[in-house]
């Protein structure tokens, strides 16, 4: 075996390093220095981070007889969603230091960094029992995380409905593999693209329909969306953070290298209508959901549905500005995301409020707070000169690029439409801070340090990433 | 960058967004909200003074002062500026509204808030008039929008959460239909493949197929038609300006709705000749109910912003309804109508708002003989008035005239029928104000509480005689701005769909 072959693995490599440093550390230290654990935790993915941007110029590369292949594209992936990860790890100190979860922070980061571990198997992989592997690497340490509060009832609901759908999701998915296999006789992308070959059967419409649902409960689109609102608001608030971005940017990008690599010739035959309806419900019925909810996880968590649907009309174009546009869709919404979720996060480490009517008011009290709220709540309604307007005009843009599909125009329409019911539900909660008045408003608090160096990462990259053209225009180059 | 004037109309209101946050008290943040709107509207009349002269030395381009500057090289998005005649009357319009709407809201509660709202919503206004290329003017649009929600929702009056709400959700439906619209004008916007957002080189191409642009000007026509106030997306226009404070109803009903008006002429039209000139007939339809519809609901309402209100509606119908016509006098009228309009409106709302800061009440049935206890408001407000129902030597009559006589040059019968049936409007325009005119300010006085009230502050009287005295400008020398707008109209799209 060639062993230099492992050097196309850098990056998962570096990132493994990282997870058995935290976990010697965290095993073998004393108590009083394990309070260090999320701190270097957050030095040692800092530098994974880094090392990821300095890896970005390197060529594609192929290792493992193909079934592991990395290009520029999927290093930016990859740096993408570890800046994502570095917030979420920042955010999570001061939760992971407090009372309940002290005993148990080194975990809290450990399964996060084999949870990402899991994520880049799953985008480099060109061969389906690799994703799998990655797939599984990276939904059951997720399982557990949602579990993480384990004095909470809500948290164990969640954990079992996570553990549930994700093992019947990974069930379908698989079932649908195998009759791809059953076509192919190959489980390499390539062989399959090649056995497929433009020629449509029943057999394939139905393992493509199989996994598309696979991929649709991990990335929640409607209709497999159902077990999201409950996990999101059961978990701990910074797991639920890394659920609703990481995760389901990393099964965005690994969908679409699936769709288009594997089953690029049957787009117009086959994949183009299902999903087609699919980001139409999801957009849709995400949106009129978001606008009943009071409690704000449960809020985020159809915000984020709706949210996935734009992810994918990136996906339905089938093109490259596509996958850049999904790319700079995926950055744009871990920052507004994230932005949200601290706020969320600071607000209920201090008071413990998480409910909607607790917001009234806020603004008085806390308007740092607040005005970080706000510009999370435009950037993901896509209001200029937000990157969240940036980011949906692209996907916009990249749907109808080089065609006169009247259907992708309708589409694009009701997605347009669909954007205006998400900024009514956007902007009740900037309503309940700004406007409505309260008797029992939250306190006036200061939160923690690395909460505020988290919110201040993801404000600078809401102002940031859209006016600054840099970052689309990389991810531009990158693809092509 | 820098080297362009144009590029300070952003720039400044940037600037005093930035010296608002770091002001310490209410006089600073006056001095920083009057010295910046003076700055601006002083640049404007500059750049007025300089582009006649620049006229007057020959220069015939369609637009003045173009630059670019690559944004988005990838989509070919770039910060396209450049003026004309109509867009420097508008940059002009917006400085004085936003100078005498500072003045309006001398006494607002959390200045610093409000006026950072309101610097950052004029900011997209300037931004989207001088821009030239569709995705900025398109995101600019958007900035003037938003503010609104919170101008209204916090600083706002009566039924206020509701009427933010609505008038934001109507707002950014109309840009859905914008946004494709411009997509779709962009992907077709060349036939050579060197597809671009500027509108100069879109109109030059002229590449967009018929078809396309019979679904593209609707989309984009509605789009802005949304802001111009068009029946029946026109609802948005009394709720919202009824709850919104004073400054904020002026520089919306003055220079946010003229956006609606301008948007329609120089994408929709501009771009689209030959489906405006298929298509004009739905949507006179459509502006000539506008017209005549606002006028008649501005006769039954009793508060006197609403009155206002649906006075816009049928003014703003009146400017869609002459851009459509396509033809130079017609279009002159409704550039014309759209500052006169401006102008009038901001000073109505302007001493509504007085009226109302003072009797606290803006139903015209519980209050009368102002004329004895507020002299000078009550004179402003009958010159308002005259203004509105266009008597000659005042904006309006210059402006409607111009627009009637254009549209009735006009050869078709269902065009003619159409402006008869909006210069009924003139007429009820005469009732509502008359109404108004002689309830508020005649007769005896209502309330005995009222005649302890006391006249306008100085603030007040130069936010109102400034705006006086451009209203009289317009209405006594016309022939100044129908020469300054006179170039933009460029023969070549009339030509184009053999008009004129």
């Amino acid at each position: 075996m060639d062993y230099s072959q492992f050097l196309a693995l850098k990056q998962e490599i570096g990132l493994l390093i990282v997870f058995l440093l935290v976990f010697l550390y965290d095993t073998f230290c004393s108590p009083k220095a394990a309070k260090s654990v999320p701190v270097i935790a957050c030095v040692l993915m800092a530098a994974v981070t880094a090392f990821g941007f300095w890896q970005s110029c390197q060529p594609a590369t192929s290792a493992f007889a193909g079934m592991y292949f990395s290009s520029p594209v999927i290093v930016a992936i990859k740096n993408i969603l570890n800046v994502g990860a570095l917030i979420v790890l920042i955010q999570s100190l001061k939760w992971a230091n407090s009372e309940f979860t002290s005993i148990r922070r080194g975990e809290f980061y450990e399964l996060i960094l084999l949870t990402l571990f899991g994520m880049y198997l799953m985008i480099s992989s060109r061969h389906f029992l690799m994703f799998i592997i990655g797939l599984e690497t990276a939904s059951l340490p997720l399982c557990a995380l949602v579990a993480f509060d384990k004095h909470r009832y809500e948290s164990h609901e969640a954990a079992i409905k996570y553990v549930l759908t994700a093992v019947f999701s990974s069930a379908v998915l698989l079932m649908g593999l195998s009759f791809v296999y059953g076509i192919a006789g190959t489980l390499y992308y390539q062989g399959i693209a090649s056995a497929i070959h433009g020629n449509m059967g029943v057999m394939l419409a139905v393992a493509l329909a199989f996994v598309i649902s696979g991929f649709g409960f991990k990335i929640s689109l409607v209709p497999f969306h159902l077990w999201t609102a409950d996990v999101y608001q059961g978990a701990p608030t910074s797991v639920t953070s890394y659920l609703s971005v990481i995760s389901k940017g990393s099964a965005a990008f690994a969908f679409l290298v699936v769709l288009t690599t594997v089953f690029g010739s049957v787009y117009e035959a086959a994949w183009e209508w299902m999903l087609y309806g699919l980001i139409i419900l999801t957009i849709t019925i995400g949106n009129l959901f978001a606008m009943r909810q009071k409690n704000m996880k449960r809020f985020l968590a159809f915000s984020s549905i709706s949210q996935a649907g734009y992810i994918m009309l990136a996906i339905v174009g089938n093109n490259g500005m596509g996958v850049s546009a999904l790319m700079f869709y995926t950055l744009v919404y871990i920052f507004s995301n994230l932005a949200a979720f601290g706020v969320i996060g600071a607000i209920e480490n201090a008071t413990g409020k998480i409910e909607m009517t607790d917001y009234n008011g806020l603004y008085k009290t806390n308007p740092r707070l607040s005005v970080t709220m706000m510009l999370a709540m435009f950037s993901l309604a896509g209001i200029p000169p937000f990157a969240g307007f940036f980011s949906k005009f692209f996907v916009f843009t990249s749907t109808l690029n080089g065609t006169d599909s009247t259907a992708l125009y309708v589409l694009v329409l009701i997605a347009l439409i669909n954007t205006i019911i998400s900024l009514y539900y956007y902007l009740l909660v900037v309503k309940a801070m700004f406007i409505n008045d309260s008797e029992n408003p939250i306190a006036t608090f200061r939160s923690a340090c690395s909460e505020r160096l988290g919110m201040w990462i993801c404000v600078a990259g809401i102002i940031g990433l859209g006016i600054v053209s840099y970052f689309y225009d990389y991810l531009l180059t990158v693809v092509a | 960058m820098f080297s362009n004037i144009l590029i300070y109309f952003v720039v400044i209101p940037l600037v005093m967004m930035l010296g608002l946050a770091l002001c310490r008290n209410i006089k600073q943040i006056r001095a920083v909200a009057v010295t910046g709107s003076v700055a601006l509207t002083a640049l404007s009349v500059w750049l007025l003074v300089d582009y006649l002269a620049l006229r007057a030395a020959g220069a015939t381009e369609p637009m003045l002062w173009v630059d670019s500057w690559q944004w988005f090289a990838p989509l070919n998005i770039n910060l396209a500026v450049g003026v004309d005649g109509i867009s420097i009357a508008m940059l002009i319009l917006t400085g004085i509204i936003l100078i005498t709407g500072s003045f309006a809201s001398w006494e607002i509660p959390q200045p610093k808030e409000f006026f950072l709202w309101l610097i950052l919503l004029s900011t997209g206004v300037y931004g989207f008039f001088i821009s030239i290329d569709l995705f900025t003017m398109f995101m600019f649009y958007e900035v003037a929008l938003i503010p609104m929600y919170l101008l209204i929702g916090v600083w706002g009056s009566g039924n206020k959460n509701y009427s933010a709400m609505k008038l934001t959700l109507m707002l950014m439906g109309g840009s859905a239909f914008l946004m494709l619209g411009l997509i779709g004008i962009y992907y077709h916007s060349a036939a050579d493949g060197n597809l671009t957002w500027n509108i100069l080189e879109i109109a030059q191409n002229d590449a967009i197929s018929h078809g396309w642009q019979k679904f593209l000007f609707p989309m984009t026509f509605v789009g802005f038609g949304v802001l111009g106030a068009m029946f029946p997306f026109h609802t948005w226009s009394p709720d919202g300006h009824a709850s919104a404070p004073t400054a904020v109803s002026m520089l919306h009903a003055g220079v946010l709705m003229k956006l609606g008006g301008y948007g329609c002429f120089r994408v929709a039209i501009f771009l689209m000749p030959h489906a405006a000139n298929e298509l004009a007939w739905i949507f006179l339809i459509l502006t000539g109910i506008s017209v005549v519809y606002g006028a008649f609901s501005a006769c039954v309402q009793n508060d006197l912003k609403y009155i206002n209100a649906y006075s816009s509606v049928s003014h703003c119908g009146l400017v869609l309804f002459a851009i459509l016509m396509l033809n130079t006098t017609a279009m002159t009228g409704a550039i014309m109508q759209m500052l006169s309009h401006g102008l009038m409106t901001a000073l109505f709302f302007a001493l509504i708002g007085m009226i109302y800061g003072r009797t606290h009440t803006r139903d015209i049935r519980e209050m009368g003989g102002m004329m004895q206890i507020l002299p000078y408001l009550s004179v402003c407000y009958v010159i308002a008035g005259m203004a509105s129902l266009g008597l000659p030597g005042l904006s309006g009559f210059v402006a409607e005239m111009t627009i009637f006589v254009g549209s009735f040059e006009h050869t078709d019968l269902f065009h003619r029928v159409f402006v008869i049936v909006a210069c009924s409007s003139i007429v009820t325009t005469a009732v509502y104000i008359l109404r108004v005119v002689g309830k508020l300010l005649y007769g005896p006085v209502y309330d005995e509480h009222h005649l302890t009230l006391t006249d306008a502050k100085w603030w007040e009287r130069v936010a109102t005689a400034g705006l006086i005295v451009c209203v009289a400008g317009i209405g006594l020398f016309p022939n100044f701005f129908a020469d300054l707008i006179k170039f933009t109209f460029s023969p070549e799209i009339f030509t184009v769909i053999g008009l004129n």
